[in-house]
């Protein structure tokens, strides 16, 4: 019964990214909790992958992808064009 | 007082951001916001006659921008069906057909500290990011910053799913090694 709940460091990474963009199942998470419960390595991992993800959500709602802005350009310079 | 003049070949590159972090907040929609965005400038370009140069560039597009703002929600009530949005903070006639916005301090308004802020957070993230090999940097941001899905990454390049989470978690601890000097 235990070994159900217990994973490796390996795994237990893999899911912390999986986790990171929603994409960890419900059984994997819990596994992953108690896995967390005994491994302060992991523990410490998935705070600083969490601050990561923090860190990129700031950016990724304020600022325009390079792609995003470039696509706004060309149709903007069409405009501009037919108005000069 | 200051005479600003229009140049809207640089409006992409020096409002952009702007423009769209001030929409997001209050939007919550990044393609809605790049639209309303995008119609900010055309009807800016399309009144350009009716700058008079008495504010900033930047200032003049953020009063259409905030109307741009307004007519959407107006629109999203009425398509709902809800109760009629009617605005009448002022009844002063001299004033009838101002900029409401511009009289009214907006409590949400950014800090120019966020801006910085975000602004540096911005570059750090693109400079760590072009530290990392080129395909690693590609993977993190399609599925990081862009939101691709696993299934579209994997199709697109041709690689397997636990490829991809192999990529991914060196790009995050590299990502996360490089940002964490300054940043956590």
């Amino acid at each position: 019964m235990m070994s159900k709940f217990m994973m490796s460091c390996e795994e237990s990474r893999h899911i912390c990214d999986k986790a990171q963009y929603q994409e960890a199942s419900t059984w994997e998470k819990i596994k992953f909790k108690c896995h967390l419960f005994i491994c302060k390595v992991c523990k410490q991992h998935t705070i600083t992958n969490s601050k990561l993800t923090l860190l990129i959500d700031k950016i990724k709602t304020s600022t325009l992808t390079s792609s995003e802005k470039e696509q706004l350009k060309s149709s903007f310079n069409k405009e501009l064009q037919n108005h000069q | 007082m200051p005479n600003h003049k229009i140049n809207p070949n640089q409006w992409i590159d020096l409002y952009s951001d702007y423009l769209f972090n001030y929409t997001i907040t209050r939007v919550n929609d990044r393609a809605k916001a790049q639209d309303l965005i995008s119609e900010t400038f055309l009807a800016g370009l399309n009144s350009m006659k009716n700058f008079k140069g008495e504010a900033s560039e930047r200032t003049w597009l953020v009063s259409i921008l905030k109307r741009k703002i307004i007519d959407h929600y107006r629109k999203t009530n009425s398509n709902k069906g809800k109760a009629e949005v009617r605005m009448s903070y002022n009844s002063d006639s001299e004033t009838e057909g101002d900029w409401l916005e511009q009289r009214v301090a907006d409590p949400f308004d950014k800090t120019a500290e966020d801006q910085i802020e975000n602004t540096e957070l911005a570059d750090a993230i693109n400079e760590c990011l072009s530290k990392l090999p080129k395909k690693q940097a590609k993977i993190f941001e399609m599925k990081t910053i862009l939101n691709y899905e696993t299934e579209t990454i994997c199709n697109e390049l041709e690689i397997t799913a636990s490829n991809l989470w192999v990529i991914i978690h060196r790009a995050r601890v590299a990502m996360a090694s490089c940002l964490e000097k300054n940043w956590f």
